[in-house]
């Protein structure tokens, strides 16, 4: 690369207080970018990417501290630096966008004075050329109506909108380098297309370097010129945008990319009586309601997807089934019998048969109780299990699940990992001894190996104990991992239902069609390719 | 050179109470072990100080009828006797030893604001709990009611019912108790709320688990720290609230030696220049600060270990 | 803007129906008395005709709601009826104390709030140095101190060596300057612990608000933390520090008894503790009711001024 050098950092080692301690964050992590040139740097959590990009601002969070390195931005020592002279840089020089926009944007002021105040405050140029300048932004990132827009205030515009609101304000002083920190992660699929594009345009506009923080490695393949993994504060490998995703060298980021081909054969036709069949459920939350008419069948060793963006009112659909939402027309069959349509009404048997896994193991679990209470009250309110054979069966249980019983049976949740909490879930469901079980976005809080091994555990349990799965998502690589069949939803409608295989090949009704293709894929050319497609089918409309 | 002095003394009375807290907390650190010492060792000086300064009071409060040196309400010479041996601390006006009523005053006074904090306490956080967990109509309508009873402020209300009930020790404890619950409860009911929509409590509601499970294993472990630091707080408000009614002769009535009480008979010295009826309302003071303390460190410690 | 002002109005109404509730109460409390105002009036020995003619003639033989209605209509006209201590219109007593005691709070509240805002908004920059810690022990330590020990404390130190005086007495020829002088120890002791709750409340206010992802932001944009504390801080901290202001100086006015009792400071709370110990029930209620009235209506103020500040409710959609 004939670009000059335009930051470099050298064996940065980044700690975080815990108690009195100082824990590393990053150890030793080197990172060298060119003028104009994008860096992905990816991850799972805990790897250290938000930390490492914002030092590379010379700036650590509250409770962090820079314990060792150099960092040079442009000729400028940031650590030697005075925080007065940093201060100069950061806006005008190095700019940031945040994760979540909606949380990012003072509530208090509308969206041109905090657009002005960076170029004003760094003496950049005068409040009215601010302004005008900021017009010409939001008309560049394909902002609806950009002479208006600036002058209302954050509450009053969309998430997507934000988002490129907040990369256009990242643009105020046309920095050299940009740190975007994971930028649609928060955004529906199809919103994030958008955003997507806006900022790559942009970027190549101003000829802005930048590193481009993000966890999905479809994203940074669109986006980045050059692909860092990190692992635990550590670097695992860099390389060329292409050649990693073609030939990735370290084992760790193999796994990454297979995780993605997880996918569950075929399977026959079911027959006989559902377990579980949703007829015809209209409901909602006083008058407005959120579900239209929706009907879908489970059937025993079948799994069903309910896919849809946020507000498809999927989630609403578990709260009618398990009787949280009672509905205001339609009924929940079980096994060919009506459940009545308030939990409160239902037998105790009726309540063990359909259990419920949460996508938040973090709240789904009581963090005072320890895993032999959670998971023995089931077995112990249902099945009338005490003393020894309690004990016995949440051994059981817990072997099931793949963790030690003697290692485990007396910890709380507080003591086990994100992917252990999840296992706790399922073991809990499973302790019920239940037919049918709702799994409501279970992995969408996880890393991508952790899930992996989450789906993996749920089909082989789902075949040991011949049980009937609907599984909430709004990821369609979870569908494809898992599903059966597949119920896409939206504005509270039922869109298209069948089988998993008939649902990815087309023909598609067209949300669906803008739900699959949305879904961004490893090659580093689909966006440009969608983006061509998509113009050229809205020309196709218009001629 | 009065201010000089008093400035002196103050250096030297917190330089001594730094120095007591940091010996009280290496004796802690000494004799504990375990999670019980690491907390200690954690434990800011001040919130030592304020536990050795609550552990003194209680010892005081227990040995009371042993440390003092005579009868609690024994006349046992002249009125404003000053600071001479065997009256260490003078006499009050009607002549009974001073020392011998600061001792009892413990034993009265933080006696009467536990017992008023702890039924305070139990009322408002069962009810509290109990509103949140069951929700609708039984929510609405105590907290209508608690909303109503607190648009009165606290010392207005119970002086009102003070005027109506009379002023004996079992209706202050009462009076000042019902009002107090109310403040509990809200804030018994807003903790619960933030437990309520957990979805481990969805969990346990779907797994058929009644009311008083609910509360008991489900939802009051979880609210303990809160409700804990809480009641020190709540104990500082009563001890207050009980010592500004005593003080202003409608709390706990003569001969029980009270410490607001005796600020207000033994007043008229200070205008002599006599410093005598600060030591009572000094004990006050002393104990208020060091639950506070206490209660601080807890705070910090729980906001801290959410973060 | 409609519907911002519909939601002052509903709050007002609701302000309206506590004050009933609140009127209810206090009038409601009487009747838990044992025995009547009657026999309290008169005593153990009075007869059976005397003790009849005086129902009669305070009307205490009408159903409870009426004489309610009664009782409200006069007080809203400013008559709270005879006292039964000395058996002076209670709207004399309080009218003559009602000013004083308003004085003194709204002397207090002139040093307490910016003192206490000023406190609170450094302690909460400053976080964790060495003023922030001073302040907070400081705080800590007046808030746990009861209103009468600091107003002897203040006593033995600025008035044994005569500097400004113990007790207050005003007549008609008190000028302005002579109540700020006669009413500054009263004043200083209601400031000190009012400025310790408030700048606690404030510096808790504003350092929730400095966790926020815009606050981060604003750093990130390189802007001094001057500038980050007033112009993305404290607009946003507007709502909680009103309400903390409207918080305390409702406690002020319940301080005031203590204080007014320590400084014989002819105001309201003096009236209501001597009411209290002479079991004068009718004067009780009527101060009750007011001091009950400005704690309500200093809330409602919070609530409408809090309602005014936050964006979200002005600019909506």
């Amino acid at each position: 690369m004939a670009k000059p050098v335009l930051l470099s950092m050298k064996d940065i080692h980044i700690d975080g207080r815990s108690g009195d301690d100082w824990l590393p964050i990053i150890k030793g992590v080197d990172l060298t970018l060119h003028k104009g040139e994008v860096l992905g740097l990816i991850g799972e959590s805990g790897a250290g990417k938000s930390t490492l990009g914002l030092a590379a601002m010379g700036f650590v969070r509250d409770g962090c501290r820079i314990s060792g390195g150099s960092i040079n931005f442009d000729g400028i020592d940031l650590m030697a630096a005075p925080e007065s002279d940093r201060r100069a840089l950061r806006g005008k020089r190095i700019a940031y966008v945040a994760q979540s926009a909606a949380a990012s944007f003072n509530p208090a002021h509308r969206l041109i004075d905090q657009y002005a105040e960076t170029p004003v405050v760094h003496d950049v140029m005068s409040r009215d050329k601010a302004e005008a300048d900021a017009v010409e932004l939001y008309r560049r990132m394909q902002l609806p109506h950009p002479e208006e827009i600036g002058f209302r205030y954050p509450h009053q515009v969309s998430g997507g909108q934000l988002q490129r609101a907040m990369t256009a304000m990242a643009m105020a002083c046309r920095p050299d380098l940009i740190i975007f920190d994971e930028p649609t992660t928060a955004l529906d699929v199809t919103t994030q297309i958008e955003v997507l594009a806006a900022i790559r345009d942009i970027v190549a506009q101003f000829d802005t370097a930048a590193i481009y923080i993000t966890h999905d490695l479809a994203v940074v393949a669109q986006m980045a010129d050059r692909i860092k993994v990190l692992l635990r504060g550590d670097e695992v490998e860099e390389a060329d945008t292409r050649t990693m995703l073609s030939a990735p060298q370290h084992d760790y980021t193999k796994t990454l990319w297979a995780v993605r081909e997880l996918a569950r054969p075929a399977q026959p036709p079911a027959a006989g009586t559902p377990v579980v069949s949703v007829k015809d459920i209209t409901a909602g939350y006083g008058s407005t309601m959120v579900l239209h008419g929706v009907s879908f069948e489970v059937h025993k060793r079948r799994t069903v997807a309910v896919v849809g963006e946020s507000g498809s009112g999927k989630s609403t659909v578990a709260r009618v089934i398990t009787g949280l939402l009672p509905p205001v027309s339609g009924e929940i069959l079980f096994e060919g019998k009506a459940l009545p349509p308030d939990y409160r009404r239902r037998t105790r048997d009726q309540l063990r048969q359909a259990q419920m896994i949460y996508q938040m193991a973090d709240t789904a679990l009581n963090p005072k109780l320890r895993l032999r209470e959670l998971i023995g009250r089931p077995a112990q309110m249902y099945l009338g299990l005490r003393g020894k054979a309690l004990t016995e069966r949440i051994r059981d249980l817990l072997r099931l699940i793949e963790l030690e019983p003697d290692a485990f049976i007396d910890r709380l949740p507080s003591e086990l990992s994100g992917g252990q909490k999840q296992r706790i879930g399922i073991a809990r469901a499973l302790a019920a001894e239940p037919r049918f079980i709702i799994c409501d976005e279970v992995t969408s809080a996880l890393d991508q190996i952790v899930a992996e091994g989450i789906l993996r555990l749920l089909e082989k349990v789902q075949d040991e104990f011949d049980l009937a799965y609907m599984f909430i998502t709004h990821d369609l690589a979870t569908v494809k991992a898992i599903a059966d069949e597949v119920v896409v939803m939206q504005n509270g409608r039922v869109v298209e239902q069948g089988p998993k295989d008939e649902m990815f090949q087309p023909p598609h009704d067209p949300y669906t069609e803008l739900l699959l293709s949305s879904v961004p894929e490893m090659d580093p050319d689909w966006l440009t390719r969608l983006l061509k497609e998509r113009a050229a089918g809205r020309a196709g409309l218009n001629a | 050179m009065q201010a000089t002095s008093i400035l002196l003394g103050i250096v030297i009375a917190v330089t001594a109470a730094l120095v007591s807290g940091w010996l009280f907390r290496a004796l802690l650190v000494a004799v504990t072990s375990g999670e019980l010492r690491r907390s200690f060792r954690g434990a800011p000086v001040t919130a030592s100080f304020g536990m050795l300064v609550i552990l003194l009071y209680f010892v005081v409060a227990v040995l009371a009828p042993i440390l003092a040196p005579f009868p609690e309400r024994q006349v046992v010479g002249a009125q404003y006797l000053p600071w001479e041996a065997p009256y260490y601390l003078g006499t009050d006006n009607l002549g009974r030893d001073m020392l011998t009523r600061l001792i009892y005053g413990a034993r009265n006074t933080v006696g009467i604001a536990f017992a008023t904090t702890g039924l305070a306490f139990v009322v408002g956080s069962v009810l509290g709990l109990w509103a949140a967990t069951v929700g609708g109509w039984i929510d609405q309508v105590l907290s209508r009611l608690v909303d109503a009873l607190m648009a009165i402020p606290a010392l207005i209300f119970s002086l009102l019912l003070l005027t109506i009930f009379g002023t004996s020790i079992t209706t202050l404890i009462l009076v000042i108790a019902t009002i107090d619950a109310t403040r509990v409860f809200r804030l018994a009911r807003s903790v619960a709320q933030g437990i309520v929509v957990m979805d481990f409590i969805e969990a346990a509601k779907l797994r058929g688990e009644g009311v008083w499970r609910l509360i008991s294993r489900e939802i009051l472990p979880n609210a303990l720290a809160p409700l804990v630091a809480e009641f020190g707080l709540r104990f500082c408000f009563v001890f207050l609230a009980i010592s500004a009614l005593s003080f202003l002769g409608l709390g706990i009535q003569p001969p029980t030696a009270d410490w607001g009480s005796m600020v207000r008979e033994n007043a008229t010295l200070i205008n002599f220049g006599d410093v005598t009826p600060l030591l009572p309302a000094g004990a006050i003071a002393l104990l208020t600060v060091a639950v506070n303390f206490v209660v601080d460190w807890q705070l910090h410690r729980a906001s801290g270990l959410k973060e | 803007m409609a519907h911002v002002w519909r939601m002052i109005g509903q709050r007002l109404l609701l302000g309206l129906l506590t004050l009933f509730v609140i009127s209810v109460v206090i009038f409601g409390a009487t009747e838990l008395l044992p025995g009547d105002l009657a026999r309290e009036l008169l005593g153990q020995s009075a007869t059976p005709e005397t003790l009849a003619a005086l129902r009669e003639q305070l009307g205490l033989n009408d159903p409870a709601p009426l004489r309610y209605w009664n009782w409200l209509t006069a007080a809203l006209q400013g008559d709270f009826g005879i006292s039964m201590g000395n058996k002076r219109p209670i709207a004399d007593l309080i009218a003559a104390r009602l000013g004083n005691t308003l004085f003194l709070a709204a002397y207090a509240a002139a040093m307490a709030v910016p003192l206490s805002l000023m406190l609170g908004v450094l302690a909460a920059l400053w976080r964790n140095s060495i003023f922030d810690r001073a302040v907070n022990a400081m705080a800590l330590t007046s808030i746990s101190f009861p209103e009468f020990f600091v107003a002897y404390i203040l006593i033995v130190w600025l008035a044994q060596s005569g500097v400004f005086p113990s007790m207050v007495r005003i007549s008609s020829r008190t000028t302005t300057p002579d109540m700020l002088y006669m009413a500054f120890l009263p004043a200083l002791t209601l400031t000190l612990v009012v400025t310790a709750h408030m700048m606690r409340m404030t510096r808790a206010a504003i350092i929730n608000l400095l966790a926020s992802p815009y606050i981060e932001m604003a750093r990130l944009k390189g802007l001094s933390p001057l500038r980050i504390v007033l112009r993305h801080a404290v607009p946003n901290a507007l709502a909680p520090i009103i309400n903390v202001v409207a918080l305390n100086l409702a406690y002020l006015i319940t301080g005031v008894v203590v204080v007014e009792v320590v400084f014989v400071y002819p105001g309201l709370g003096q009236l209501m503790v001597d009411a209290v110990s002479n079991r004068d029930i009718a004067v009780v209620q009527a101060v009750a009711l007011i001091f009950a009235s400005a704690y309500v209506l200093l809330n409602l103020l919070a609530d409408v001024l809090s309602t005014l500040s936050n964006p979200r409710l002005m600019h909506r959609r």
